[in-house]
């Protein structure tokens, strides 16, 4: 088409007799190209050796190499055992059982080996099994191929042998038993009765000699309450499954209160059976996980929360302390008459910093004579004394300490005096601490001691009274390493090994085992051991009127708490933890200060959503006593309660860690006098903070067909179409249900096996355990934060968490339907993407969800994607080219594309680029490479393993064999894996349930997994 | 890969047209010798033995822990008889603990020497039974050079006709190439004659060349090209459609292993050694504890001479079994070990990709599938090799064919009848069962 249009690419030419424009006519660039810079220096040139034909033969050459090498394959040797040890079948999987207790957290496990290494951590479901396994515990097994860990003793930073350690450390101890000196063990808490034995031997030997038990993350006001009622120094005991009623104050018991493991019995109450089910009342300040999942929650500050529990007080035990008043009151008032009224089926829990307070829940739940509560079973996880830590401190600096020998904490940085310490430290005499790295501490001490991983080594943990577990080593040791327990024995001159000992001490509990048995069921449980507690009096009067008096902190109230993910920090550099994402804010490769959503509009702090789908945030100071950390990003969390922000512990570590790893804000440097309450100073700075988040901060939005929710009230009186409802469509101008139309001719899926899966939004507690034991099963690469950030992350299992704009997410669906007209739901719509100030929360697990007439199958053009007869969508990686059509038509978006090579590649430096990191891979499942799409198998690795054993058996698979990783890691048994086509399995009955529903049903995809309604008790 | 083991090269086909012709003189001399041994065997003057009842006898109840020329966890026992005293001898075979009870000294002195390990008592053995293995152990040691095997004559007869062959062949070219140079000279003398004669030999007309005439055919140029197109690309896929595959892989290993001597002549049974293929997904390379079961006993080979299993000599084969003993540590002279360990590093010889998943034990165990179905006539093989292509062709053509085995197994029963019913057979293949599904073997 002719046109006189005059097109122009810059205003200079339009300019008439512009020089540059007659220039850019001859030629493309304004100036000339450097290429002098490059040709110029003829004397270099002429003087190489290579010519331009050279170069071409060498080109030439290594092309004609490079292909000629590739079609030769590489000659593989196969190296047996020269004597194989009976026990190891090559490719036949050995369990076995053991005990964690790394302070912070305990649980019994079962250990998956394959040819003598540990690859994969399981429940241990025998009975006397105290604590499940949490995200961080599956993640354990990675940390023992952590690269960066001590691999022999050092003294003075110089690597040394044992012997040299061992002659250095008896003089050093000898000395000062001679001068009388003070000689300090300080550990974090072992629960080993074994150990304490131990220890009360080695201190024996010594005049002046203190064992300091230290937490990082502290419990130590509610084992003062527990020790003035009880005369132990232990904390009680929670059953939630006994509970109708529960009311937490401040304690996040999904999380890692009080040494975690709470979810199971919660998860049992929290299914409707026979129309009831357990009420949750949740004032906290943060949002939690346990926030996240109650009936009801009220946003609190620090200082509010004591008055709501003095009211509770109040209320339950018929006081009258005088209560300033607070907003939010009648819902505690509510709440406190829901709790009364409960009786023993009450239970409270709370977890404030502040002895007065954990006192009057003991008063309070002695006073209802709670069911769910046990003081006689009293858990012995927290033994931590933070005043003994305090003085410790002190003496240190005074110079009073002769020899500090230290095992399992890393005071140097988990102390917010952390610079006393290092000034004591520098006044000790000789320092010991045995440590798995060469970490803040151990770098700073006469001697590092490599210390084994729980691995590796031998031990006995009694979590609770009247519970007995073993820890046995998986494993050689990797490196020159040995246990404190060991060392001990050695330095107070006893030739027993630690396991002779240990089986010794066993032989004296008196668990009736034979010492086989008992390392093969690794727990017992002695229901006879645990007596009546008796609960002395104590001036709870006291305490409340104390507590009613409690000041309000500041403007601001910082509350310190863990993460799901990274706990107390010790393994800060396993990538599995720290690419876990948030259960609630879903960041991952971070930590943040979560403001509510108030105090950001009024502090100017914002988060916002870049280009490529990254989140941003503002950037904080933040004061607390004069002590500042700066750089701290911020996450405007919805429902954090205002006047309160929260940071989280266990990050900002520089000591033995990959450079990748070095993320976050040390947040122990404000955790003073060890209480999670600061006040805290707000200071926005310039810049932004790019986080890795997975999903944004928006809202549902009203979409039932997601996450199907509904009361309890409505659950038992009406018909489940009403809240479960199938969705329709049009059929020759008819509405039918959705389930009833087909697009495709339908398989006769009704022999052999046909896999299910059900996922009980009621019992999942959002905890991520099933995402990291997803990650070890299936050998789910790590790709690291800014990877993350651009929504490459490759978790096959995602846990949805959805907020709702109203206060329910009823209360979303009926505004989004009473929206009329365009413009009313544009605006509308507008409105509804804002979370609540306090909104509820669901979570929802999601991954391949298997659909029998799956969309993603359709699109490929490779048939790499098919359909099998079990019921399961396979992948085949070796057919995959890599189109991703399949992740586009993919309508839960699960598929996840291998964008680059993940293992073996410098740019991707975690656990698969290094030799001992790899040691973790499940051999029976493929490492994907660049450019293949991938995503859940539903374990199939394992299915077919069943159905192998049961034909190599000569029997039919039995009810509930079949498991997958996630559904083994589910401790709240929200998730169910099986065969529908055996009509004995469990998940038969689940998907008969008229709680079922698939997720978008209205899109026909007919899928293999399901999801059990929502319903809660409000 | 490394392809290694086409030996047949020509300096091959010479050494066996050499022990060919080599055999008639050794083989009339092993007829000498044979006939001699029963002449030698009269000779003892405990002439009440029969020494081939006592063959029998030693290899059944002595040579676990004896053998005739070497020590082993008891003495050498050629010409024992010769050592001490009949009498004495039957005491201590009949109850050597009592003997050394007894304390006497030769008794103690032997059982000292050979680390106070207890002899079986052999109450139940006549003293003509032991007369008649004294009878064998008496017998002189027969040095015979080994004798070329029927095996290797056969073979030896067939490059013999390969010979023949291109003898026969060049004989033709060389008849054919005559010929030609006949034809030449024929013309050239015919030619020679006419001129002379005076008759004009008609020229050949200057016609257009072949070549050219060729060259402007445009058919001929077209229908050539896509020939050539087309058998070039047939080369070029078959040729791309081999790598990788190792059918015949055939790698030197560090220790000369024979399965045609272990799982052939001996007839070992393969799960004895490949223990783990009934129960994991390896068939798993027998670690070294397992081959000192049988080679605590068996330290040097011992392979008859005039058997078909032998390719290499007994001091061959002797030295592979030494390498053994020192990668397991084990000192034959002391009949201890030392403790120092040498893995071997064998070359895996059948490799699945990583995104291959195959588990032994299914097809061994469950279905009941011979070793020989997937890995060849193993028992025949001097030296291992890959047998079958494993592609994944040859996989699914097998689990095609391939009726389940369902008897005796109560997993199939259910499943069984109603797909049987469902697809209408009377009995299943894998394929059937879902055996070509892509999950079930790449995850």
């Amino acid at each position: 088409m002719a046109s006189n249009k005059k097109y122009w690419q810059s205003v200079e030419e339009l300019k008439e007799n512009s020089s540059i424009v007659e220039t850019l006519r001859n030629n493309e660039f304004v100036e000339e190209i450097p290429t002098d810079e490059f040709l110029g220096d003829k004397e270099t040139l002429s003087s190489s050796s290579t010519s331009r034909r050279d170069f071409l033969k060498y080109v030439g050459f290594s092309t004609a190499a490079a292909s000629l090498a590739a079609c030769e394959g590489p000659v593989i040797k196969s190296i047996p055992y020269v004597v194989q040890p009976e026990e190891i079948i090559p490719g036949v999987a050995d369990y076995y059982a053991t005990t964690v207790a790394d302070g912070f957290d305990f649980a019994n496990i079962l250990v998956k080996t394959r040819e003598g290494r540990p690859i994969k951590v399981e429940n241990n479901n025998l009975p006397g099994s105290k604590i499940k396994p949490n995200a961080r515990v599956y993640a354990s097994v990675l940390s023992l191929y952590d690269s960066m860990r001590l691999k022999e003793p050092m003294v003075q930073g110089k690597p040394a042998s044992w012997e040299e350690v061992d002659a250095k450390v008896k003089a050093g101890l000898a000395k000062a038993a001679s001068s009388g000196g003070q000689v300090v063990l300080l550990t974090n808490t072992m629960a080993s009765p074994s150990t304490d034995k131990i220890i009360a031997e080695f201190g024996a030997r010594y005049s002046n000699f203190k064992h300091v038990v230290y937490d990082a993350v502290s419990a130590s006001e509610a084992l003062d309450a527990f020790e003035t009622v009880y005369g132990e120094r232990a904390l009680a005991d929670y059953d939630f499954s006994k509970a109708d009623v529960i009311v937490s104050v401040g304690a996040d018991f999904l999380g890692d209160w009080q040494g975690g493991g709470c979810d199971t019995g919660y998860a049992e109450g929290r299914i409707p059976k026979n129309g009831k089910m357990s009420k949750h009342i949740q004032i906290e300040s943060n949002m939690s996980l346990s926030g996240a999942n109650a009936d009801k929650r009220i946003p609190m500050t620090v200082t509010e929360q004591k008055y709501a529990l003095v009211t509770l007080y109040n209320a339950v035990m018929g006081m009258s302390v005088s209560v300033p008043a607070f907003t939010n009151k009648e819902a505690v008032a509510k709440a406190a008459q829901q709790l009364k009224s409960a009786g023993s089926k009450g239970v409270l829990v709370s977890g404030l910093d502040d002895v007065n307070a954990q006192l009057l829940v003991l008063a309070i739940n002695n006073a209802l004579q709670s069911e769910a509560f046990n003081p006689a079973g009293a858990r012995l996880v927290r033994k931590g004394d933070a005043k003994a830590v305090a003085q410790l401190v002190q003496d240190m600096k005074a110079g009073t300490v002769d020899t500090l020998i230290m095992s399992g904490v890393n005071p140097v940085y988990t102390l917010p005096n952390s610079a006393d310490f290092v000034d004591g430290l520098k006044k000790v005499k000789f320092s010991v601490a045995f440590s798995m790295k060469e970490d803040e501490t151990a770098s700073l001490t006469t001697i590092a001691a490599a210390a084994p991983h729980y691995l590796e080594s031998w031990g006995d943990v009694s979590m609770a009274k009247g519970y007995y577990s073993i820890t046995q080593p998986t494993i050689r040791p990797l490196f020159k390493t040995r246990q404190l327990q060991d060392s001990l024995l050695l330095w107070s001159g006893n030739p027993q090994s630690y396991y002779d000992y240990l089986k010794a001490s066993h032989n004296s509990e008196g668990t009736g085992k034979t010492w086989n048995q008992m390392v093969h069921d690794g727990v017992h449980r002695d229901e006879a051991a645990t007596a009546v507690a008796t609960a002395a009096p104590a001036d709870f009067g006291g305490a409340a009127s104390r507590l009613a008096g409690a000041k309000k902190a500041g403007d601001l109230e910082l509350v310190l708490y863990t993460k799901v993910g990274m706990g107390d920090g010790q393994q800060a550099n396993n990538p599995w933890l720290q690419e876990f994402p948030d259960p609630i804010t879903r960041v991952s490769w971070d930590n943040y200060v979560t403001v509510s959503k108030a105090d950001a509009e009024r502090l100017d702090l914002e988060n916002y959503n870049v280009a490529n789908g990254g989140m941003n945030g503002s950037i904080v100071t933040l004061e607390v006593n004069g002590k500042k950390l700066e750089n701290v990003p911020v996450i405007v969390q919805p429902g954090q309660a205002k006047g309160t922000v929260g940071l989280s512990l266990g990050y900002g570590r520089t000591a033995a860690m990959k450079e990748e790893m070095k993320v976050g804000v040390n947040a122990y440097t404000l955790y003073n006098n060890f209480n999670s309450l600061q006040s805290v100073k707000l200071t926005k700075t310039s810049g932004d903070h790019e986080f890795a988040c997975v999903q944004l901060h928006k809202t549902l939005m009203g979409r039932g067909d997601i996450i199907k929710e509904t009361t309890l009230t409505e659950f038992n009186d009406k018909d489940a179409s009403v809240w479960n409802e199938v969705p329709v469509v049009s059929l020759d101008h008819k509405e039918v249900p959705a389930t009833s139309v087909d697009l495709w001719t339908s398989f006769d899926r009704t022999t052999g096996h046909h896999f299910n899966l059900s996922i009980d939004l009621n019992a999942c507690t959002g905890c991520g355990a099933c995402v990291i034991a997803c990650h070890a099963e299936n050998n789910v690469p790590v790709v690291g934060k800014s990877e993350v950030r651009r929504s490459r992350d490759m978790h096959w299992l995602r846990i949805d968490r959805y907020y709702s704009s109203e206060d329910t997410f009823a209360g979303d669906v009926e505004l989004k339907e009473s929206a009329s007209g365009l413009l009313d739901s544009i605006s509308t719509f507008d409105q509804m993407e804002d979370p609540a100030e306090n909104p509820q929360v669901a979570f929802q697990p999601v991954f391949c969800q298997h659909c029998n007439h799956a969309p993603c199958e359709t699109v490929c053009p490779v048939a790499a994607t098919s359909h099998s007869r079990q019921g399961q969508n396979h992948m085949a990686y070796n057919r995959c080219v890599g189109t991703r059509y399949c992740a586009n038509n993919c309508p839960y978006k699960v598929r996840r594309f291998n964008w680059f090579l993940y293992n073996k590649n410098e740019e991707f430096d975690y656990h698969m680029n290094d030799d001992l990191g790899r040691m973790v891979l499940n051999p029976d499942v493929n490492v994907r490479s660049r450019g293949v799409m991938e995503k859940c198998s539903l374990c199939i690795q394992m299915t077919q393993a069943t159905i192998l054993t049961a034909k190599r058996e000569g029997r039919p698979v039995r009810k509930d064999e079949f498991y997958t990783a996630c559904t083994e890691a589910c401790g709240s048994g929200a998730m169910v894996f099986g065969d529908i086509n055996n009509e004995e399995d469990t998940v038969v009955k689940l998907k008969e349930d008229e709680r079922m529903y698939h997720l978008l049903e209205h899109i026909g995809t007919k899928p293999n997994v399901f999801y059990q309604v929502k319903v809660r008790n409000t | 890969m490394k392809k290694v083991g086409n030996h047949t090269s020509f300096s091959r086909i010479l050494l066996f047209c050499l022990a060919f012709s080599l055999s008639f003189s050794f083989t009339s001399f092993a007829q000498d010798t044979a006939a001699a041994a029963p002449a030698d065997v009269a000779a003892p003057d405990a002439g009440a033995g029969d020494p081939a009842k006592g063959k029998e006898l030693f290899n059944s109840l002595c040579a676990a822990c004896h053998k005739l020329d070497a020590r082993a966890t008891g003495p050498a026992l050629r010409g024992v008889a010769d050592r001490q005293d009949r009498a004495w001898l039957y005491k201590w075979i009949k109850n050597s603990s009592e003997v050394i009870k007894s304390g006497d000294p030769y008794a103690v002195k032997l059982f000292a020497e050979y680390n106070n390990s207890v002899m079986t008592a052999f109450p139940q053995l006549s003293d003509k039974d032991i007369d008649d293995i004294l009878a064998y152990t008496s017998q002189p040691k027969a040095d015979v050079p080994p004798p070329p095997s029927g095996d290797v004559a056969a073979s030896g007869a067939g490059s013999d006709n390969g010979v023949n062959n291109t003898l026969v062949l060049g004989a033709l070219v060389l008849v054919l190439l005559v010929l030609i140079v006949m034809l030449i000279l024929v013309n050239k003398t015919l030619r020679k004659v006419a001129e002379a004669n005076g008759i004009d030999v008609a020229e050949n007309e200057p016609s257009v060349s072949l070549w050219k005439a060729y060259a402007k055919n445009q058919f001929l140029v077209l229908v050539t090209v896509i020939l050539l197109l087309l058998s070039s690309s047939y080369f070029l896929y078959g040729y791309l459609m081999q790598i990788g595959v190792d059918k015949g892989y055939e790698p030197i290993q560090p220790i000369h292993f024979s399965h045609k001597i272990h799982a052939g002549e001996n007839g070992v049974d393969c799960k004895y050694c490949h223990s783990s293929a009934r129960v994991s997904k390896h068939s798993g390379i027998p670690s070294l504890n397992v081959c000192m079961n049988c080679h605590k006993n068996i330290a040097e080979f011992q392979g008859s001479k005039d058997s078909t299993y032998v390719d290499y000599s007994k001091e061959f084969y002797t030295a592979e079994i030494q390498k053994l003993y020192d990668a397991v540590g084990w000192d034959k002279t002391t009949q201890s070990y030392t403790g120092k360990q040498k893995p071997v590093k064998w070359v895996r010889i059948h490799n699945l990709p990583d995104f291959v998943y195959f588990n032994h034990s299914q097809h061994v165990s469950v279905a009941g599938i011979e070793c020989q179905k997937c890995h060849g006539p193993v028992e025949t093989f001097e030296i291992m090799k890959q047998d079958a292509p494993l592609t994944m062709g040859w996989c699914i053509n097998c689990h095609r064919e391939t009726n389940v085995k369902v008897e005796g197994n109560e997993y199939y029963e259910k499943i069984h009848d109603e797909l049987a019913k469902k697809y209408g057979v009377v009995k299943l293949t894998a394929a059937n069962m879902g055996g070509t599904e892509c999950g079930k073997c790449h995850y």
